[in-house]
């Protein structure tokens, strides 16, 4: 890995970071409305489908997140376990991937 | 590193990056339980029920203050990189655990 790819990626995590401290907020606030009197699959559907703002929305949250959380588990691999090269790089971009995959199943799910 | 366990940035360090673990491997089960929208509301419904239990409530208000001191601890990390240092920087550690533990609370005061 070149320094110049580790300054990249090191500033992909802090931008990431910066919009996933408005998606978050954002979240929680939701999260602790929506809870009270218990969620169902109605209520939450009801909320959600057919709304595009909620595609965009959740769409660039499970992106944000999806990098950010696969960048930060490669920097706690590097520094607890000791562990680089392609191999780590391999798994990373493996987990990118799932969780890429899984967050559109799950808006697919909301939305559709 | 393990020389600094005295001082509270060393457990700022420590909780920011084990949130952000737990976080990240808690991203895929989130994902996937969203994602049974898909199946039919009925199958989200069975899930949700199963959560409806006060064990399982303490466990999502244990994540949600987790997501709170990552994202406020983000937040301390990014002004602290990104800005000049200043004097009042040093409280945003205490921010991020009040912070933490409100939304925690009012979490669970909503919830039950």
């Amino acid at each position: 890995m070149t320094n110049r790819l580790e300054i990249k990626l090191w500033l992909a995590h802090r931008l990431t970071g910066m919009a996933l401290g408005l998606f978050v907020i954002i979240h929680l606030i939701t999260m602790i409305v929506v809870i009270q009197g218990g969620l169902s699959a109605a209520e939450i559907m009801e909320r959600t489908s057919s709304n595009i703002l909620v595609v965009i929305f959740y769409g660039l949250f499970v992106i944000a997140a999806a990098i950010h959380g696969s960048l930060g588990l490669r920097t706690v691999a590097q520094e607890v376990l000791s562990w680089r090269g392609s191999s780590l790089n391999f798994v990373i971009l493996v987990f990118f991937a799932l969780l890429c995959v899984l967050g559109m199943v799950a808006i697919k799910g909301l939305v559709l | 590193m393990n020389q600094n366990r005295d001082k509270k940035e060393y457990w700022a360090s420590f909780v920011q990056r084990w949130s952000g673990v737990v976080l990240a491997l808690f991203l895929p089960v989130h994902f996937w339980v969203l994602s049974l929208a898909l199946q039919g509301g009925e199958v989200l419904d069975g899930f949700l029920h199963w959560t409806d239990v006060p064990l399982v409530k303490f466990a999502e208000a244990g994540l949600i203050s987790l997501l709170a001191v990552h994202l406020l601890g983000g937040f301390r990390i990014l002004i602290i990189e990104f800005f000049r240092w200043a004097e009042w920087q040093s409280n945003l550690i205490a921010v991020a655990i009040g912070g933490s533990f409100a939304c925690g609370l009012l979490f669970l005061l909503r919830a039950f």
